[in-house]
């Protein structure tokens, strides 16, 4: 492989990695306030694509962006309110399944509503600019998608150390019985943490479809795995690890593809994924375990 | 207590019986209600599975989440063993079957057990790491297994084996319908005497507390490991009867999809109750034809009613699922067991506020 189209590859895994990272702060953020696996966060991810689909078929981009910020983050509450507080108390199974139920619900009310076959993801014109540096070229979604995610993330992290309800969401994360008793509103905490979750893998959602052109009712489920994985090998529950995972993911999956084990990649990512488990169970930047492992 | 005693088995055998005859009446007018018997097949098949996930889950504690995996290794096992060694060379038209297996032929109930072997063996290895790990970490990460596997048995290296992303295809079908009946009844019952044992009370009490388990001399690694095991070995089995009533397998039929609708039988049926999940499984099976209903366009007169087309049964089911998640967590029977004496209780409740004599 010569230096250019490693080059080259390595932009692309940058670009698709940025995406994962994404999706994978709205898993970290989630388990670490709920100890819940979101299984239909991949699925958040899909209906956000379909929602595009929809909205730039009547509005220019710069309203649709707007609406399917709006839309994904009103379907990731109505799902928190709906599936998972009625079982907050439950056993922590119960509410996995409730998560893989809505996981399949949303798989097939969009398998309903938009058919199984693939749809065309509409293009936002200055997204796909070419752009031209020596031998390597790349489309200006590609470039501004890892900026973009540096940035939100930095904004997040703002948010979270400084703000009060930043300061809120670490409190309910470390223990929630306590935090109620100091006097936090708890559930509006942790509809706080799906907003801020779903918004982000809508944002994600934007930049990963428009780089693969289609949207089907099950493309969500495979990567909202990978980024699960993404978030358990940054460390769950810390929005840096969640982030590093993702690129660390999204590069080796395209390099992977790019010498021809396309086959393999998924289950490299799952490879990873029990090999950090067994080798380092916190991730490369959890917390020093308590008792979670 | 005696006479209940042979109440009970009077019961249970004119039950059997019951079931044998109406079995027999449908086999005897095979064509007329081939679309009964494909439904009562794989009810059962599921039941396997479901009552060996139930063994993991509801009575060890484990969420193991690979059932999809350690079903796609029973069935290409079963598969390649089974099919006629003449028609191979037309199922591996791409690549040609690997010479060692060219010739390698078994019988059914052979090429099963081998399939469950497969699975248990890899179902070891598997457990050795894996079930270090606790609730959640453990589901993903057999379920990453599951993912795993699917993509060795799709990979190119086995395609002389594997048949690759075509997968395999003409494999013999049952010679009845008693066949997967009587198979998968048999592997239930063997499942309900291990749970019955000092093993399964071991696996209790590994689910309620597993320090209060190991602090009376229970060795977890190693109960742990023996239900991982069995139930792959069991689950194997169901995918080779799977692989058999289908006729043709390849990667995608067990994707996690599988996996997820295996769990809804059990969660259905009640966590932790064998009937409950063999009744679960004739219900979501026997429920998703039943449901086909809401698949077909209807018309009232001229005006056809909006919303019945295409998917919408899967709606439906999806919606219905959500309900017995959210609303009825215990299912149809909890962690309760059917008997005689319950269903008897249902009629007379009532009595039964006065106390028992």
């Amino acid at each position: 492989m010569s230096l250019t189209t490693f080059a080259q590859h390595l932009l692309t895994g940058i670009s698709l990695g940025g995406a994962y990272a994404l999706i994978a702060i709205g898993y970290t953020m989630v388990y670490g306030i709920l100890r819940l696996i979101n299984f239909a966060h991949g699925d958040i991810f899909m209906m956000a694509g379909y929602f595009m689909i929809f909205s730039m078929a009547s509005f220019p981009w710069f309203i649709s962006i707007p609406v399917v910020l709006a839309g994904t983050v009103l379907l990731g509450v109505v799902i928190e309110k709906a599936a998972y507080k009625p079982l907050r108390h439950s056993p922590r199974m119960s509410i996995m399944i409730s998560a893989i139920g809505v996981s399949y619900l949303l798989q097939n009310l969009s398998t309903y509503l938009f058919t199984a076959l693939p749809k065309s993801y509409p293009e936002i014109p200055f997204l796909k600019v070419i752009l031209q540096f020596g031998d390597i070229s790349a489309s200006l979604v590609t470039l501004i998608t890892p900026v973009l995610t540096v940035v939100l993330v930095f904004l997040l992290m703002q948010l979270i150390n400084h703000t009060k309800i930043g300061m809120a969401m670490r409190a309910v994360s470390k223990d929630t019985e306590t935090a109620r008793l100091m006097g936090i509103k708890v559930d509006n905490t942790i509809s706080m943490t799906f907003v801020i979750g779903s918004l982000l893998a809508a944002v994600g959602s934007i930049l990963y479809f428009t780089d693969r052109m289609t949207v089907y009712p099950f493309s969500g489920s495979l990567p909202g795995l990978k980024c699960f994985v993404a978030a358990v090998l940054g460390g769950i529950g810390s929005i840096p690890g969640a982030v590093v995972g993702g690129f660390v993911i999204g590069i080796c999956e395209t390099m992977l593809v790019a010498m021809g084990y396309s086959t393999y990649s998924d289950a490299f990512t799952f490879l990873l994924l029990i090999v950090i488990l067994l080798v380092r169970p916190t991730g490369l930047f959890g917390e020093k375990a308590t008792d979670k492992v | 207590m005696k006479q209940k005693k042979t109440r009970d088995l009077v019961l249970s055998l004119i039950v059997c019986v019951a079931v044998l005859a109406v079995l027999g009446w449908l086999q005897a007018n095979a064509k007329a209600h081939s679309y009964a018997i494909s439904i009562i097949e794989r009810s059962v098949i599921y039941a396997v599975v479901a009552v060996a996930m139930n063994m993991l889950t509801g009575f060890t504690g484990l969420f193991s989440l690979g059932q999809a995996g350690f079903m796609a290794l029973g069935a290409y096992t079963t598969a390649i063993l089974t099919i006629p060694v003449e028609v191979r060379p037309s199922v591996y038209y791409v690549s040609g079957i690997a010479p060692w297996l060219e010739n390698v032929h078994l019988p059914v109930y052979a090429a099963l057990i081998v399939g469950g072997l497969v699975a248990a063996v890899f179902a070891i290895l598997v457990g050795i790491p894996v079930l270090r790990l606790k609730s959640d970490y453990l589901a993903i990460a057999t379920l990453g297994f599951a993912e795993i596997i699917r993509a060795l048995l799709a990979s190119p290296a086995l395609e002389t084996v594997t048949n690759g992303s075509f997968g395999l295809n003409n494999i013999p079908k049952f010679k009845n319908i008693f066949e997967p009946v009587v198979i998968s009844a048999l592997c239930i019952f063997i499942m309900i005497l291990l749970i019955n044992s000092s093993y399964g009370r071991a696996f209790k009490a590994i689910r309620e507390d597993d320090i209060a388990a190991e602090s009376m001399g229970i060795n977890l690694f190693k109960h742990k490991e023996l239900a991982f095991v069995i139930s792959s070995f069991f689950t194997g089995i169901a995918g080779g009867l799977l692989g058999i009533y289908m006729r043709s397998i390849d990667t995608k039929t067990f994707q996690i999809t599988l996996t997820y609708n295996i769990l809804l039988i059990v969660v259905l049926g009640g966590i932790g109750s064998i009937t409950g999940s063999i009744i679960g499984s004739f219900l979501i099976n026997g429920g998703q034809e039943w449901l086909r209903f809401f698949d077909e366009p209807h018309f009232i007169g001229e005006y056809q009613i909006p919303l019945f087309r295409t998917g919408f049964r899967m709606v439906i089911y999806s919606i219905l699922l959500m309900v017995v998640v959210l609303f009825w967590q215990r299912g149809i029977m909890g962690n309760k067991e059917f008997s005689w004496d319950g269903l008897f209780g249902l009629f007379k409740k009532k009595d039964k506020k006065g106390g028992k004599a």
